[in-house]
């Protein structure tokens, strides 16, 4: 018994790159789309025509410190 | 374990976004308000049309629920991408422990995504900047998102380099020398915008400027902290294969 406290702290097992890689690409995705309707949509570049999600984040927008207009 | 680690992300980032909304609610409207409050003067003055008089979205709704959900999907985004470098990362840090790694990739991501790109391109509030040039500055300061961001994994990938002949002191220092020229180049060589009106308040934009880098530093503090606390109890509660609680149980 006296082996347990003997052995050594274990660390945890890093996530094969296989595994991570899906979740990786996926989320990256979404998240870059996620992050460029706050920050750019109908400012720089617009994929929807009209001005409605630039007004609605706007003051989002300025605060988290995207150029907005 | 990435799955687990993602939907950990998002609901810290749902956390710190709640927060972020109230500092950037009771600290940053009333910045937002007074420099509104300076563009309608100037227009008056030039008693021209002005893009602000036609409103799509009113300023009451701007100001609660499009800031509400501005805030909420961009902290959670990055919450998302923080657990997956968190994801990343786990296992490869060493004997640092969950809380104390999280902290300290949150310091460096809130670093290299935010307070680099901010030194060289600071948030504006309404009415700082030329509508002209919205194009080339959001490619800018997205550029100097990006290059940052290469340059810290340049410096956490020369200090792990040097770690074992220089010990982790030495390791990171280097590390953080290394970070500070490569974006000290960087913000020499990008071109530099100025394009505050004349008469634009002075403390105003300095109260915006600190508000706005207060909300980012509230968003990665509270994403950092919170995730490295759900991630030492779920070690607790569920240690891994080999560790000393399992094999004592197992026994
Ligand atoms: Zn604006």
């Amino acid at each position: 018994m006296s082996d347990i406290a003997m052995a050594p702290e274990a660390l945890p097992q890093p996530i094969p790159l296989r595994e991570l890689l899906p979740w990786l690409l996926l989320a990256t995705l979404l998240a870059l789309i996620a992050i460029y309707f706050v920050g750019a949509e109908q400012g720089a570049t617009s994929l929807i025509s009209g001005t409605w999600v630039h007004e609605f984040v706007h003051d989002g927008r300025h605060m988290l410190g995207f150029p907005c207009h | 374990m990435a799955r687990t680690f993602l939907v950990r992300g998002l609901v810290c980032g749902l956390i710190a976004g709640i927060l972020v909304f109230l500092v950037a609610r009771i600290y940053g409207e009333p910045n937002v308000d007074g420099a509104i409050g300076f563009e309608e003067q100037l227009a008056h003055l030039a008693s021209g049309a002005h893009e602000h008089e036609e409103e799509i979205v009113s300023r009451d709704v701007q100001a609660s629920w499009g800031l509400f959900v501005g805030v909420m999907v961009y902290a959670t985004a990055l919450g998302g991408l923080f657990s997956l470098l968190y994801a990343y990362a786990w296992g490869r840090m060493g004997r640092l422990g969950a809380r104390m790694s999280a902290a300290l990739l949150a310091a460096a991501a809130f670093v290299a995504v935010y307070v680099v790109p901010f030194a060289k391109y600071p948030a504006n509030p309404p009415s700082v900047g030329n509508p002209d040039t919205i194009g080339f500055r959001t490619a800018l300061y997205f550029g100097m998102i990006v290059i940052s961001i290469v340059a810290m994994v340049a410096a956490v990938n020369l200090s792990r380099a040097l770690l074992r002949r220089w010990g982790a002191w030495n390791a990171a220092i280097a590390g953080g020398a290394a970070f500070l020229v490569l974006v000290a180049i960087a913000c020499y060589l990008m071109p530099t915008i100025n394009e505050v009106p004349d008469g634009f308040p002075a403390t105003l934009l300095w109260q915006f400027r600190t508000v706005a880098f207060a909300l980012q530093l509230v968003l990665w503090t509270s994403l950092g902290l919170s995730f490295g606390w759900l991630t030492e109890r779920s070690m607790a509660a569920h240690p891994a294969p080999g560790s000393p609680a399992l094999s004592a149980a197992r026994r």
